[in-house]
C-alpha cells in the first residue's frame, strides 16, 4: 500500500511537471476518492483482486442509448489495453407491468455479479410510470447493494460553449432512503400517503462521505441542501447532523441552503457552489439543473459508492429512449465515468490518456455529437477519440 | 417539538376529516359546481364610487415604499380601485399565532388582497404568516409566471413560463413524526380532491391566458401511488378540456430541459404538486434574474392574495432604493384576476418599456435611480 502510494505520488509529480496546468485541473475534478488521507472514507474502500493480471468489472449497458455508449467504452478501453475484463449483464427495465421471470433473473444476476466483482460500470435502466409497473431497478440496485453515496461531477468542459462559465461543482446525494423509500399507501380512495424516511445514521454516513470527499479532492466548501423550514423534523435531522459533523472539519467551509433557493442560485450564480450534499429527491432535481449548465446528461460523469461496492454510471441519469438506435448518443458521460473507475483502481495512466483524448476531441470542436452542437455520430466521435489517443502516443 | 406537533395536528385532522366526507357526499355537488363555472372566480363587488375595494398588506422592511409606488402608478392610470390598508401583525389566540380579526374580515369582504413582503421571525416557534394566510383562506393554488425583463441581462433570453403549484398538501402537509430516536417519517399527502381543484384551475388559467398546452410535472416512476394519483386525475380533467393539449413530463426532464433552454415552455402552463412547484418556480425566477422581478398569486375559492415573494430587505428599508417591480407585476396579475385587463395591459407595457429603456433602473438591476424616480418614469409613460 505504502509503496504503491508513493509511486503514485511520484507519477503525479512527474505529470504535473510534464503537462500544462489546465489538463491537470481537469483531471483533478475526477481524482479518485482513494486519495483520501487518513480518515473515514478509507475504511469504505476495498481492493478488488486481480485475476491473471486483470480486474473483472461488471458492465450493465442499460436501456436506451446504453448499448451504444457501452460499446464505445469497450472499444476505447480495449484500444488502450486497459487491464479489465468485462462481465456483461443485460438487464432491462423496459417491461411494462410485472417484470418477466427472465428480467428478474437478469436483475439478480447483475446484483450478484456486482457483489462478486465489487466494481461496475452501468448505464441507466428504464422505469415505467404506470402503477402496475415494477419498482425502479436503478433504485432497487442501490438499495440492495447499499451504494449510498451518489456523486455527480459537474464541470465546464473546455471548448464546449454553454450559458454558464466557470462551473465546477459536485453533487453528493443520499441514495438509499428519503423520498425514494418506496413506502406508499392509500388510506381511503383518493387519499394517498407517501413516506419520506430520514435517519440519523444514514445522514451521518452521507455527511461524513461528503466531508471526506471534499478533503480528498482538495475542495474548499461543502453546502448542505435541505428544506428544513418546512420539513422541520425530517430535513431538520439531516441538516442538524450535517452541522454537528461540520465542526469536526474546521478546514472546510460549511454552509447550508434551502433547496428552492439553491436551484435559483444554481441557474443564476452556479460558480458559488463547490461540494453539495443532500437527500435523495433534491439530488435528482439539482443534478439535472446542474447538468444542464455544462452541456447536458451526455457530459456529466458520476458514481455510486458503498461500503463494498462502487458502481460508476452517468451522473445525470437519463435513459435516452428517444435517440436509441440512431447512433446519436454522446458516450462522454460513460467514458468519463469509466475514467473515474480507472482512477478508483489506481490505473491513473489509462484514465488520463482516455479522458484527455475525450477532452481534446471536444475542445477541437470538429467532431461532436448532436447534444454538443455537432452532427457527428457516436461512431465518428468514438473514432476521433481513438485517433487522438493514437496521436498522443 | 411542541410547536411542531400543534402545527401538524390541525392539518392532519383537517385532511382526515375533510377527505372522506367530501368523497362520500359532496363530491358530486362540488364537481357540478366546478365544471359549470370557473374555479376561483373573482366575486368582489364595486363600492358606491364604482371602485373595487382591495385589501392592502404593505408588509415589513421595504414593503411600505414599494406599496406607495404601486399606489401612485395605479392612481396615475385611474384604475378603479380603492385601497384598504390592513395590519396583519400576528396576535396570539388560544396560544396560537393568528391574524387579527379585522384583517381577516377585510379580505373576506373584498375577496382580494395585495401583499408586500413579510419578515418571518426565525426560531420564535410560530408558523410563518404566509402559511397562516394560506391556511386561513384555503389558497390552494400558487400561480407563478416568469417573464424575461428586457432591461436586465441574464444568460437566458425571452423566458416566459407559467407555473402552477398545488399549495395545500403534498410534501408540505406538515405531517411528520419521530418513529424512534434518529428515524423520522415525513408524509407526502396527495388527495384526489385537492389535485382535481388545482388541475382544473390550471386548465382554466391556460384558457384565460390563451395558452394551448398544459403539462403536468411529476415523479410517478418513483412515487407510483401519490404522483400517480395526481397524474391520473390530470388525465381525467384533461378530457373536459378538449381544446387544450395535455401531456406529462418527468421532473428530471423538466429540470434538465428548462435549464438548457426554457423557450419551448413559453407556450405551456406547467402544473405540479407542492414541493416540485416550490423548487421549479424559484428556479424559473433564477432564469430571469431573481425574485425581485417575479410576481406571484395565491388563488383560493373565495379569496385570492397576490404578493411579492422576495424578502423584506431590512438593509435598504426606508432609503428609497427598493425595486417595486415584483409587487407591481403581482398587482397586474391581480387586475387580470379581477377582469380589469385593459388597465393591466397599459400599466404592464409602461413598466416593461421603462425597464427595457434602462434609464431609470434601481440599484438591484444595476441602475442608480431611486424608487421614486423609477415610479415617475413609469407614470410618465402612461
Amino acid at each position: 500500500m505504502l509503496s504503491r502510494n508513493s509511486s503514485r505520488t511520484a507519477q503525479r509529480l512527474l505529470r504535473a511537471a510534464a503537462q500544462p496546468s489546465q489538463r491537470l485541473n481537469v483531471a483533478r475534478g475526477f481524482a479518485s476518492v482513494q486519495d483520501a488521507p487518513q480518515n473515514s472514507v478509507q475504511s469504505d474502500l476495498f481492493k478488488p483482486t486481480k485475476y491473471g493480471g486483470k480486474y473483472t468489472v461488471t458492465l450493465i449497458p442499460g436501456d436506451g442509448i446504453g448499448a451504444e455508449v457501452a460499446e464505445s467504452v469497450k472499444t476505447i478501453f480495449k484500444a488502450d489495453n486497459v487491464p479489465i475484463t468485462w462481465e456483461q449483464v443485460e438487464v432491462s427495465g423496459l417491461d411494462e407491468g410485472k417484470p418477466s421471470a427472465r428480467t428478474e433473473e437478469a436483475f439478480n444476476e447483475a446484483v450478484a455479479s456486482l457483489r462478486r466483482n465489487k466494481l461496475g460500470l452501468k448505464g441507466i435502466l428504464h422505469t415505467p410510470i404506470s402503477r402496475s409497473g415494477h419498482q425502479s431497478f436503478n433504485v432497487a440496485m442501490r438499495q440492495e447493494l447499499d451504494i449510498y453515496a451518489s456523486i455527480s461531477l459537474v464541470k465546464n468542459i473546455p471548448g464546449l460553449q454553454t450559458r454558464h462559465k466557470g462551473v465546477d461543482l459536485c453533487i453528493i446525494r443520499e441514495n438509499t432512503e428519503g423520498e425514494y423509500s418506496g413506502l406508499e399507501h392509500q388510506s381511503v380512495p383518493g387519499v394517498v400517503e407517501s413516506l419520506k424516511i430520514i435517519t440519523r445514521a444514514k445522514s451521518e454516513r452521507i455527511a461524513k462521505f461528503a466531508f471526506s470527499f471534499a478533503l480528498a479532492n482538495h475542495r474548499k466548501k461543502v453546502t448542505c441542501i435541505h428544506k428544513a423550514n418546512i420539513m422541520k423534523l425530517a430535513d431538520g435531522l439531516f441538516r442538524g447532523t450535517f452541522n454537528r459533523l461540520a465542526q469536526e472539519y474546521p478546514q472546510l467551509e460549511c454552509n447550508d441552503m434551502i433547496v428552492d433557493n439553491a436551484s435559483m442560485q444554481c441557474v443564476s450564480k452556479p460558480q458559488q457552489f463547490d461540494v453539495m450534499v443532500m437527500p435523495n429527491l433534491y439530488g435528482g432535481i439539482l443534478s439535472n439543473i446542474a447538468a444542464a449548465l455544462v452541456g447536458g446528461p451526455g457530459v456529466v460523469p458520476g458514481c455510486n459508492m458503498g461500503r463494498d461496492v462502487a458502481v460508476f454510471e452517468p451522473g445525470c441519469r437519463h435513459v435516452g429512449l428517444d435517440i436509441q438506435g440512431k447512433d446519436q448518443a454522446n458516450p462522454t458521460a460513460l467514458l468519463l465515468s469509466g475514467a473515474m473507475l480507472l482512477r478508483h483502481l489506481g490505473l491513473d495512466d489509462h484514465a488520463n490518456r482516455i479522458s484527455s483524448a475525450v477532452y481534446d476531441v471536444i475542445a477541437q470542436g470538429k467532431i461532436r455529437t448532436r447534444d454538443m452542437g455537432g452532427n457527428a455520430t457516436n461512431h465518428e466521435f468514438t473514432r476521433a477519440i481513438l485517433d487522438s489517443m493514437e496521436k498522443a502516443l | 417539538m411542541f410547536a411542531l406537533r400543534s402545527f401538524a395536528a390541525p392539518a392532519q385532522r383537517q385532511y382526515v376529516r375533510a377527505a372522506p366526507r367530501a368523497a362520500v357526499s359532496f363530491s358530486l355537488q362540488i364537481q357540478r359546481q366546478y365544471s359549470a363555472e370557473r374555479v376561483a372566480k373573482f366575486q368582489g363587488k364595486k363600492d358606491s364610487n364604482g371602485n373595487y375595494p382591495v385589501s392592502l398588506i404593505e408588509g415589513d422592511g421595504i414593503g411600505p415604499e414599494i406599496a406607495v409606488a404601486v399606489k401612485d402608478i395605479f392612481a396615475a392610470a385611474k384604475t378603479p380601485i380603492t385601497w384598504e390598508p390592513i395590519n396583519v401583525d400576528p396576535i396570539l389566540k388560544d396560544g396560537k399565532t393568528a391574524i387579527p380579526d379585522d384583517a381577516i374580515e377585510s379580505i373576506r369582504r373584498n375577496k382580494i388582497a395585495l401583499k408586500g413582503p413579510l419578515a418571518t421571525p426565525i426560531g420564535k416557534g410560530h408558523v410563518s404568516l404566509n402559511l397562516t394566510l394560506r391556511r386561513t383562506f384555503n389558497l390552494f393554488a400558487n400561480l407563478r409566471p416568469c417573464r424575461s425583463v428586457a432591461g436586465y441581462k441574464t444568460p437566458y433570453d425571452n423566458v416566459d413560463t407559467v407555473l402552477i403549484r398545488e399549495n395545500t398538501e403534498g410534501e408540505y402537509s406538515g405531517i411528520e413524526h419521530v418513529v424512534v430516536d434518529g428515524v423520522v417519517q415525513s408524509i407526502k399527502l396527495i388527495t384526489r380532491d385537492a389535485s382535481e381543484r388545482v388541475l382544473r384551475f390550471a386548465f382554466q388559467h391556460a384558457q384565460s391566458i390563451g395558452r394551448k398546452k398544459v403539462r403536468v410535472v411529476h415523479k410517478a416512476t418513483i412515487m407510483k401511488m401519490s404522483d400517480g394519483l395526481f397524474l391520473n386525475v390530470a388525465r381525467d380533467i384533461a378530457k373536459e378540456f378538449p381544446d387544450i393539449e395535455f401531456d406529462a413530463e418527468l421532473l428530471d426532464n423538466t429540470c434538465l430541459k428548462m435549464t438548457t433552454d426554457p423557450l419551448p415552455y413559453n407556450d405551456k402552463v406547467l402544473v405540479m404538486p407542492n414541493l416540485y412547484g416550490d423548487i421549479l418556480s424559484d428556479m424559473c425566477a433564477g432564469l430571469i434574474g431573481g425574485l425581485g422581478l417575479t410576481p406571484s398569486g395565491n388563488i383560493g375559492d373565495e379569496c385570492s392574495i397576490f404578493e411579492a415573494v422576495h424578502g423584506s430587505a431590512p438593509d435598504i428599508a426606508g432609503k428609497g432604493l427598493a425595486n417595486p417591480t415584483a409587487l407591481l407585476l403581482s398587482s397586474m396579475m391581480m387586475l387580470r384576476h379581477m377582469s380589469l385587463n385593459e388597465y393591466a395591459d397599459r400599466i404592464e407595457k409602461a413598466a416593461f418599456d421603462t425597464l427595457a429603456e434602462g434609464k431609470a433602473l434601481t440599484g438591484d438591476l444595476g441602475g442608480k435611480a431611486s424608487t421614486q424616480e423609477f415610479t415617475a418614469a413609469i407614470i410618465s409613460k402612461l
